[in-house]
This record gives structure tokens, C-alpha cells and sequence, in this order.
């Protein structure tokens, strides 16, 4: 069975020499590793914090130069500012929001169900050759999006539908297919062979034992898949800006971020600080309650987990 | 049962798999390889505007051209320098949080949780903040990082961060370090973890010096994850794109090899450039990808 990186991350290591008394030099170097930690974390957390208190302090009285301090007094003005725009600031993120919404549940349920039934046949149904059709789908996981989205663009332009959401689902449904096959292969090459044979000498046939042992089996894959999906669409900015040619109408979270902070509207630091940490939210959460799984997606890029 | 039988039978197995996996394959095969395909032989042409005229073929006259390009060799430069900083900066970090985490410690999941959460944030949300606390103002009306640094003491560190002339690509690398550490310590400590304890025992029974153990026994059994850290560094750096645009838009000062092919394809819709550039950053990203997909194959096949 392939070695779990996941299961390695976040193993306990032995406990060594419990019952024994630290001796000095070990108390020494316990003290450095934590602080050395909480140094770390600090830096870690730093841009999220100063997102979170320049969002409370208001549509004005944000300057870089008290970027750090904490609000005087709590002002919730700049979170309805750029959530729904005002007279001086037209751009709000609201509808780029659903938008994005409704284009990433998509794209990741339906790449999600290609990827199960691909990572089942690669794992216990292979064929002459799979493996190394595996390795090609791999390539695509690594190339440069750039090599392709020319013609990419050309033919969205073509079928018309690059004035459509929906040409966002597909993008990311065709150009997901290698990570998703890859993330249930890894799953499913774990279930013991034997399962398969029992079922195959019951004389099941490959759909079936794919319906009656495999599905039922692969809720954590899907898990693992669906946020990894929904997490790399959400923040994704290449396809957006090049399929959507940048239009007003069909910006997602991260065009219409950038549009709102690239432009113009640098003055009002305190609604570009907001307009951050509102689009980063959804992968926030989705992070903080299931980061586990979000791990394994993260080191199955690596083509080891 | 018979042989032939069962070989008859997992031969339509076979052919079952294939029938399933087909869409796939065929949509790979299209939008993958077609498309590179397509891409290449955009990049051969003259369509070097958006002005409708006969399609001809130039040779490579649009990858020559990229040679003696200013702008291409500059934002090629660019990307070397920021590759460079970025992969050592996210090696040390990420290593020395996987040497701090990896003998496990109270409150690991805590930190192992924080320091990883910034890989679930766009470059671009990031981006914005980065832009705003990287600002060039110093001494009275410093704010941001150069502000914090006087706080500090360490006020001569102060910077003009990724607008200045020679160190932008370096300022650049820093948000990008930030950002991607906690990858690197997510496959150290699994390459930490997925060593033997015996090994340890064994070499503190023989007398080996805990730094000894390090640098004798676990350090040389991390060379694989060593290799994978580098390809995954390496292909993501080469990528760099919506970090990019996130801090500092298409400026010239930082603009990298796909930036620029955004501008050359968006700005100037000259398309031919645009492929040529983008095909050039895939030949570089296959030469680090590719062996380590034929090393990775192989490794698969013994299993």
C-alpha cells in the first residue's frame, strides 16, 4: 500500500524518555523551539490580522502607517461598502461572489464524480498502456496554462460561450481531470485487491462493484477532492481574466479584487483591506473545518501522497 | 475454472476500464496536447496583431525575435532572480519549521495549522495586502513593513521593497516565501516522520550526538523529499503570475515571463509572441517536470 503523507504530517512521534526529568540543555532548546514557533507564527498571521483590524476601522481614517494599531473604535462601515459598493465606490464584490459561487460548486461536483470513476479504473481495472496514460494525464497537471490558453480563448470565442459563466465549469472540469484522477487513484490503489476479486468472482460486474464496494469507500476522496477543486477554482485568476476577456459582467471573486484594488480606488485602503478578507473567507472556513483534507489535496500535487 | 475463461474475462475487464476512461483520455488528448499543438503552431505564424490578414508561416522568426527582445530577456531575468530567492527562502523557512515541529511538540497542531493556512489564499487577496504593507515611504513617513522594521530597530533594513530598481524581484520573492512555507514544511515533516525510528535508536545506542543523528542519519534519508520540494518549487516560481499581478499589476519593474505574455497577448494582441513566450515556459517547466514524472512512473511500476 502507498505510504499516507497525510497520515506522516500529522503523526504523534513516539513519546521517548517520558517519566524522565529534562536536564537543562534540553529545557534550553524546548524554550528556543517555542519561541522560534511563536515568532514564526507571528509573521504567518500578520497579513490576516491586519486585513481583519483595518476592516473594522472604517471607510477612511486607514493609513499604512497605522496599519498595525488597533481601531480606535469598532466601524463596521467598510464591510458594507465593499460588499454592496456605495456612490464613491461602484465596484462591490457581492455578485462576483455568487457568481463565483455558483460556477466552483459546479466545477467541482462534476470533476469530482470524472475523477472517482478515472481513479478506479487506473487503480484496479488497468489496461494495456494505463500506465502510462496516467503519466501523460500527469503532464497536464503541470504545465503552464499559458501553452494553452490562446486557443483556448479561441475556441471558447468560437461556440460562443465566452460570455457565459459557464465556460469557467468547463475550463476547470477539463484542466482538473489530472489532479482529481490522481487524488482517487492514490485512494483506491489503497482498497485491498481482494475486495475486487471477491466481488468479481460473485460475478459482479465492473460498474456494480464500483456502485456496491468502491462509492460507499470513497466519501473521504470526494471530501478531499471537492474542497481541493473548490479551493483552486475559487482562487484561480488565470483562467478567470483570460476566458472572461476581464468583463464587468462576469467577474469571479479574484478579477473583481483585483479590478477594485488595482485601480483607481487606492485611496480607501480600509475597503480594499475588507474586500480581501471577504473573498478569502470561503477557503478560510473551508480550511479551518476540514484542513485535513485540504492537506491531502495539497501534498497529492506532489505525486507522493 | 478454465484459463481461458478467466483471460477471456479480464480481457472485456480491460477493454471495459478503457471504455470508461475514454472521455478522459480523449479530452486530455485535445485540450492538453491538441492545444500545445495548436499553440506551437500559432507561434509560427505571423499573427502578430489583431488585424485580420493572411495567415503565413514565418519559421521560428517569433522565438528569434523573443532573443534579442528587451522586454522578454528582461522579465526572463526577472524570473531567474525571483526563482532563485523564492526557492532557497521557502526551502530554509519550510525546513526550519519541519526542524522545530518534527520531534513533536506541545501545541504542533496549532502552529501546523496556522503556518499552513496561507496556502488555502489567493495570491491576489494576499496580494493586496502585501502591495499596501510593502510600501516604499520611509523613515517619517514609513508605514507597513519599513514602519514595523524602525519599531523593531531595525530601521537600516528599510526598503523601496518591489518598486526599487534592482531588488523588486526579491521583494517580490518575499510575499511568495510567505505563501508557500507551509508546503514545504508539510513534506518535510512527512519526510521526517516517514523514517524509521529504529534508525534514531539505533544510532543514539551507538553514542551519535543528537546533531550527529541529524546530520549522519536523518538529513541523507530526506534527499527524496529534498528532490520533490525542489520540482514543486521549482514549476510553481516558473508559473508566478497572479502573485505577480496581485502586488505590483503588469509593471515593468517586476514583470515575469507569463506576465509578460499576458501583455503581449491582452495589450498588444500580438498572438504569435504570445504563444512563442507561452511555449517557451513550458519547455522550461518540462525540462524540471518531466524526468521526475519518468522517476515517478518508474517508482510506480515497482510497487
Amino acid at each position: 500500500m502507498a505510504k499516507d503523507l497525510v497520515d506522516l504530517v500529522v503523526a504523534k512521534p513516539a513519546k521517548r524518555n517520558t517519566k524522565r526529568r529534562r536536564t537543562g540543555k534540553e529545557k534550553f532548546w524546548l524554550i528556543f523551539r517555542y519561541v522560534s514557533l511563536i515568532f514564526i507564527w507571528f509573521l504567518v498571521v500578520m497579513p490576516i490580522y491586519v486585513m481583519v483590524i483595518n476592516s473594522l476601522k472604517g471607510v477612511k481614517n486607514v493609513y499604512l502607517t497605522n496599519a498595525f494599531k488597533l481601531p480606535e473604535k469598532l466601524d463596521f462601515s467598510a464591510w458594507s461598502v465593499a460588499w454592496s459598493g456605495t456612490d464613491y465606490f461602484p465596484q462591490s464584490i457581492s455578485e462576483s461572489m455568487s457568481r463565483t459561487l455558483f460556477f466552483v460548486i459546479q466545477s467541482s461536483i462534476i470533476s469530482a464524480i470524472i475523477g472517482s470513476i478515472n481513479g478506479y479504473v487506473f487503480a484496479k481495472w488497468k489496461f494495456k498502456g494505463s500506465n502510462l496514460i496516467f503519466t501523460l494525464f500527469l503532464f497536464g497537471m503541470f504545465i503552464p496554462y499559458q501553452a494553452i490558453m490562446i486557443p483556448l480563448v479561441r475556441i471558447a470565442t468560437t461556440l460562443d460561450i465566452n460570455r457565459s459563466i459557464y465556460v469557467l465549469v468547463l475550463a476547470h472540469i477539463i484542466y482538473g481531470i489530472p489532479i482529481c484522477t490522481l487524488i482517487f487513484r492514490n485512494y483506491y490503489e489503497a482498497i485491498p485487491n481482494e475486495l475486487i476479486e471477491a466481488a468479481r468472482v460473485d460475478k459482479a460486474s465492473m460498474v456494480r462493484t464500483y456502485r456496491s464496494i468502491i462509492l460507499p469507500l470513497s466519501i473521504p476522496a470526494f471530501v478531499v477532492v471537492l474542497i481541493w477543486q473548490f479551493t483552486s477554482a475559487w482562487n484561480d485568476f488565470l483562467f478567470a481574466i483570460f476566458l472572461t476577456g476581464g468583463s464587468p459582467k462576469l467577474s469571479v471573486a479574484t478579477t473583481a479584487l483585483n479590478f477594485i484594488t488595482g485601480s483607481s480606488n487606492q485611496v480607501y485602503y480600509g475597503v480594499n483591506m475588507t474586500a480581501s478578507l471577504i473573498v478569502s473567507l470561503p477557503t478560510l472556513i473551508v480550511y479551518i473545518f476540514l484542513g485535513r483534507y485540504f492537506l491531502r489535496g495539497l501534498l497529492s500535487g506532489s505525486l507522493k501522497g | 475454472m478454465s484459463k481461458a475463461v478467466r483471460n477471456k474475462r479480464s480481457l472485456s475487464a480491460r477493454v471495459g476500464g478503457l471504455f470508461f476512461v475514454l472521455p478522459s483520455i480523449i479530452t486530455v488528448i485535445i485540450f492538453v496536447y491538441g492545444l500545445i499543438v495548436w499553440s506551437i503552431n500559432v507561434s509560427l505564424t505571423n499573427q502578430n496583431s489583431g488585424a485580420k490578414k493572411e495567415i503565413e508561416y514565418v519559421g521560428l522568426k517569433n522565438y528569434t525575435d523573443l532573443l534579442v527582445d528587451e522586454r522578454f530577456t528582461h522579465s526572463l531575468l526577472n524570473l531567474v532572480k525571483f526563482t532563485v530567492v523564492f526557492i532557497l527562502g521557502a526551502l530554509i523557512t519550510g525546513f526550519i519549521m519541519a526542524l522545530l515541529l518534527e520531534k513533536g511538540i506541545k501545541g504542533e497542531g496549532f502552529f501546523r495549522s496556522f503556518y499552513l493556512y496561507p496556502m488555502a489564499i489567493s495570491f491576489i487577496a494576499m496580494g493586496t495586502v502585501f502591495n499596501w504593507l510593502l510600501n516604499s515611504a520611509r523613515d517619517e513617513e514609513a508605514g507597513g513593513l519599513n514602519l514595523a522594521l524602525q519599531k523593531i530597530g531595525l530601521g537600516f533594513l528599510q526598503n523601496d521593497w518591489y518598486v526599487s530598481e534592482k531588488g523588486a524581484m526579491y521583494a517580490m520573492a518575499l510575499p511568495a516565501i510567505w505563501q508557500m512555507s507551509g508546503y514545504v514544511l508539510a513534506l518535510f515533516l512527512a519526510g521526517f516522520r516517514g523514517i524509521p525510528d529504529d534508525l534514531r535508536e539505533a544510532a543514539r545506542v551507538d553514542g551519535a550526538s543528537e546533531s550527529q543523528i541529524y546530520r549522519h542519519v536523518l538529513f541523507p534519508q530526506l534527499t527524496p523529499t529534498l528532490l520533490t520540494v525542489l520540482i514543486i518549487l521549482g514549476h510553481i516560481s516558473m508559473k508566478a503570475f497572479d502573485l505577480i499581478i496581485g502586488i505590483n499589476g503588469k509593471s515593468y519593474v517586476t514583470q515575469v515571463v507569463a506576465v509578460y505574455m499576458w501583455e503581449a497577448t491582452f495589450d498588444k494582441r500580438d498572438y504569435a509572441k504570445g504563444t512563442a513566450i507561452a511555449i517557451v515556459l513550458l519547455i522550461m517547466i518540462a525540462i524540471v517536470v518531466v524526468p521526475y514524472l519518468r522517476y515517478n512512473n518508474k517508482q510506480q511500476a515497482y510497487r
